[in-house]
């Protein structure tokens, strides 16, 4: 069975802040790291390896130090890596970060499942696999909390807030998971060594022939007009003080106010 | 930039830090409360932490001394009991992977690889620097050996799996009496006390253990007879480079908490740090720390070029358990009243580092071995 | 692609099991305000797939709908990723709106980013508020990193501008009881999809009902120490007929299930009434309950980002002030 996994390189905060002068994010003394739940994604392929055997191969789309997180993804147990770093490739929105992603699983070909974690920390747009999906033509299957394969159906279980779905699609096709599916492992010291001698390709646009039209900026219908931090609210508040008992009471009093008791 | 990692090792550096942040710093407070931690050991077990030190081909990490050490820092900025557990660990263990036979060898090292634990015993109630003051002793029979006598102090012990003991087979030998064997936990004979009730390092397992006529094989009897002492003390000189790493560890963890608390805490109104007399320790802190680090990995280097050491070794480990102490507890007078209080976490640290100049090698054993080392060369 | 002869609101009116998801209503209310700051002449209307659900359209209508589409098929009946996007897609292609607005449900989020595939255009994810600049550019807000940071995303070209829309940021309006409109009947030829195939579908039980439902709530946070701190909540709850909800924290360390969490990752509520016991108030929780009606907040730090968003506000240990509390509601009930 041939896995294609997708992971993200993102800061590693839930505390990142903008630069009062710039306006930018500050990115001094944030570390990288893999999207959280692209390691689920990962843990996943490794799990479905070790079960019914196969290869897998991490893809990722970014800078050149984006290829730190291949080398997480190969120390965890996956077989090879591929790193889409190209200048014409930057500034991407969702839809000119799938193409790219897209055109790289079809250069690989003969994918049986595509693995992708739900959403990415940073955006959280949660639409790189669907987008994905949509270039490959292939079915999708979003939300999963567990997969099995059974002859040639991946047979799933979404996690929606009100209920659980079975789900079986016929492959190839791809699924995005939920950090419920699984612990992503650590990977072991051995792994870590074995890691960077594992086959890694890089590709560029024209590698995996991309249309120059649909990546990149030029190749991006939204656009970032501003990011802020969210305005502060500042309502007056009426504080109670005293010793403990008078406190209580004064909110009990605001419960009575309200209709509660 | 005298210390240059391979990709690898800063790979294994980033795990180690990873795991450390997610799993070791958060349980520090509870273990100085409750001791060992059973589900965090199990953790440290499925990340293969365990074997780290063991070559591939019995199921380990195939890591050199640069490379545990690299992991031993790392744990130690998230908790100094945990560095202890792991350096007992890898101590007890690269002594059957140095002085083994193959068939111990087989035996032994893929069950360390696998999360069996393992711990070294050579100090007893009344003999520690003076390790010829010995009293255990191992009494050649046909079968193989019967071992009576007792240990303190051994780390790992009352929660390990394998102990290699050091004990007297020719009594009136001095140092080159002294054998080592190998005794699992469920060899009949084998008592373990209570643990003990210590300053610092307290999830560390530390317990008395008693030998009342255990029989053990003959080959239990690791490496050479009457080369005990000497497998012990070459293996130490490993034992000392980490050391000198985790109180690397362990000062970097007291200055992170003394700066964000100095960058927090105002009086007079401003932040203590715009103080100079707050501000200069951190001058000192940082140059002997990043001191340390070198001193350690310079050694460590050596040891993984096959070249000897042990000079270097105990030089790095009297420099940073000595300043590590001091370190922590300037850390500590930063916090002024708070740094007395359990509510913070750096009187832990100044409880935590105090051992590592007492074990493995006291300051003073390791200022005879660089003095002796230093005025004995041209 | 001529992005003029792109006109109208669209809201895909989201539906299971013939009962219409109510984020549906919220989006048709905004998309009224959007009509208002783009000069008016944007026609809003409702996108209805399923089968046998025409009975629907006239909800659409009262709650603000001017034109209803309906597509009806009995492959559509169900929900299935590839059906619906190519239906979506292809009445897109025909009637040009200019925007598209799908709740940001998960039906929505499956959905929304193939269709955005089809037409090559631009899809904002769960988008927390629509606004229209000064240039008359229809922009989306979003947040970034859980919520500490907001964009601002404009689709500036391509047509339709699409967004998915996070529940409970806007209020429905008044529903108009008889209203109508134009119905626009599609026939449409649906394959459905072989390679997808629900087997089975299992409703989640969980204790209480959602946290979104409930007027009153007791939140807890990080700072709660105890299990049996966490009970007192739930005594509390009780005595002033609410529920039990709290920050990330305790849903991360067990104590509670997710379902009972507030915030940027949990759930967006706005309550009549909320009291907040040991939350400093984090960027993504503040999120989830800002908009409360009466708000309440125990923390023992004072200056606590909570206290910005609370109308009252006590700085004491809650361990001490709960029982406190509690003892006294009791008294009050007695006498």
């Amino acid at each position: 069975m041939k896995i294609l996994v997708f992971v993200k390189q993102v800061p590693d905060t839930d505390d990142v802040k903008l630069d009062p002068r710039t306006g930018n994010l500050m990115r001094e003394g944030v570390q990288s790291i893999m999207n959280p739940l692209d390691a689920n994604a990962v843990e996943t392929a490794i799990k479905l390896k070790e079960e019914y055997g196969g290869t897998i191969t991490a893809i990722s789309m970014g800078p050149p130090q984006a290829d730190d997180v291949l080398k997480k993804a190969l120390a965890m147990g996956c077989d090879e890596s591929v790193l889409l770093s190209d200048r014409a490739l930057g500034g991407a929105d969702t839809l000119a970060t799938g193409y790219p992603l897209a055109k790289a699983a079809e250069k690989i070909g003969g994918y049986d499942l595509l693995i992708c974690g739900r959403h990415a920390v940073d955006a959280e747009t949660a639409q790189t696999g669907p987008i994905i999906a949509g270039f490959l033509d292939i079915p999708q299957v979003t939300l999963v909390d567990s997969v099995k394969i059974e002859d040639g159906y991946a047979v799933c279980t979404r996690l929606l807030p009100d209920r659980t779905e079975t789900v079986r699609v016929r492959m190839p096709a791809l699924i995005t998971v939920c950090q419920e599916i699984n612990t992503p492992r650590y990977p072991k010291p051995a792994g870590i060594m074995k890691a960077l001698k594992k086959p890694r390709y890089v590709w560029t646009a024209k590698d995996i022939e991309c249309d120059p039209a649909m990546i990149g900026v030029s190749g991006s219908p939204s656009m970032n007009k501003k990011i802020f931090e969210p305005p502060k609210r500042n309502t007056d508040t009426k504080y109670f003080t005293g010793p403990i008992e008078d406190v209580a009471k004064q909110i009990v009093d605001v419960f009575q106010a309200e209709n509660l008791i | 930039m005298l210390i240059q990692f391979t990709e690898e090792q800063k790979m294994l550096r980033d795990m180690a830090r990873e795991f450390t942040k997610n799993e070791i710093a958060p349980r520090d407070k509870w273990m100085d409360e409750n001791g060992f931690d059973w589900e965090l050991c199990k953790k440290i077990q499925a990340a293969g932490f365990m074997g780290a030190n063991i070559p591939e081909q019995y199921g380990g990490g195939g890591g050199g001394i640069v490379d545990t050490t690299i992991i031993a820092q790392e744990f130690a900025r998230g908790s100094a009991s945990v560095a202890t557990f792991m350096g007992g660990q890898w101590l007890a263990s690269n002594l059957i992977l140095e002085n083994g036979t193959d068939e111990q060898r087989q035996q032994y090292l893929p069950l360390a690889c696998s999360g069996k634990i393992f711990a070294f015993g050579l100090t007893e109630a009344n003999a520690g620097s003076d390790a010829a003051g010995i009293k255990s002793l191992a009494v050649e029979t046909k079968d193989g050996w019967v071992l009576n006598g007792s240990k303190a102090w051994i780390t790992n012990s009352g929660v390990a799996d394998y102990y290699i003991i050091l004990a007297m087979t020719d009594p009136d030998q001095g140092t080159s009496g002294i054998s080592a064997f190998i005794v699992p936990k469920e060899a009949k004979g084998l008592a373990i006390g209570k643990f003990e009730e210590k300053m610092g390092v307290r999830g560390s397992a530390t317990c008395e253990l008693a030998f009342d006529n255990i029989k053990l094989p003959k080959e239990a009897l690791l490496g050479v007879r009457g080369k005990g002492f000497k497998m012990a003390m070459q293996t130490l000189d490993i034992g000392r480079i980490s050391a000198s790493a985790v109180c690397a560890g362990i000062s970097d963890h007291a200055l992170q908490l003394a700066k964000a608390y100095a960058n927090e805490r105002k009086a007079f109104g401003k932040p203590i740090k715009a103080f100079q007399g707050v501000a200069f320790r951190f001058a000192d802190m940082y140059a002997e720390i990043k001191a340390m680090e070198l001193l350690a990995y310079d050694a460590a280097t050596t040891k993984d070029a096959g070249l000897r050491c042990s000079q270097d070794a105990a030089a790095a480990k009297l420099f940073a358990t000595e300043r590590g102490i001091q370190i922590c507890l300037q850390a500590q007078a930063v916090f002024g009243g708070n740094g007395m209080s359990k509510e913070y976490d750096i009187e832990r640290l100044v409880r935590d580092i105090r051992v590592w100049s007492v074990m493995e090698g006291s300051t003073e054993i390791l200022r005879m071995i660089v003095s002796g080392g230093v005025l004995a060369s041209k | 692609m001529v992005k003029e002869d792109y006109k109208g609101i669209w809201v895909f009116a989201e539906q299971e099991q013939g009962i219409l998801s109510p984020t549906v209503f919220e989006l048709l209310a905004k998309s009224h305000d959007l009509k208002a700051k783009l000069g008016g002449s944007d026609e809003v209307t409702a996108v209805l797939l399923g089968s046998d659900v025409r009975g629907l359209a006239g909800r659409l209508f009262e709650y603000g709908a001017e034109n209803v589409i309906i597509a009806e098929h009995a492959n559509l009946a169900e929900y299935s990723t590839r059906p619906y996007a190519n239906v979506l897609a292809g009445l897109a292609e025909k009637y040009k709106p200019s925007i598209f607005l799908l709740p940001a449900s998960p039906t929505g989020r499956d959905v929304a980013p193939r269709v955005m595939c089809k037409l090559l255009t631009g899809l904002t994810a769960d988008a927390i508020d629509l606004d229209v600049d000064e240039d008359g550019t229809f922009v989306q807000t979003t947040p970034n990193f859980g919520g500490n940071i907001l964009s601002h995303i404009a689709i500036p070209e391509r047509r339709p501008q699409m967004v998915t829309v996070h529940p409970k940021v806007f209020s429905p309006l008044a529903p108009v009881s008889g209203a109508t409109g134009r119905i626009i009947t599609e026939t449409v030829e649906v394959e459905a999809d072989s390679a997808y195939q629900v087997l089975e579908s299992t409703p989640r039980v969980f204790a209480g009902k959602p946290i979104a439902e409930s007027d009153v709530l007791v939140a807890g946070g990080r700072g709660i120490k105890t299990e049996e701190d966490l009970a007192m909540l739930g005594e509390l709850a009780e005595l002033i007929g609410g529920q039990v909800a709290c920050a990330r924290p305790l849903v991360d360390c067990g104590w509670l299930p997710h379902e009972k969490q507030i915030g940027q990752s949990g759930t967006t509520v706005k309550p009549k009434f909320v009291i907040n016991f040991a939350i400093s108030g984090s960027v993504q929780y503040l999120s989830g309950m800002q908009d409360s009606k009466c708000i309440v907040s125990v923390n023992h730090t004072k200056g606590a980002p909570i206290y910005d968003v609370s109308h009252y506000g006590a700085v004491e240990d809650y361990a001490k002030l709960l029982p406190a509390i509690i003892d006294e509601i009791k008294a009050r009930k007695q006498a």
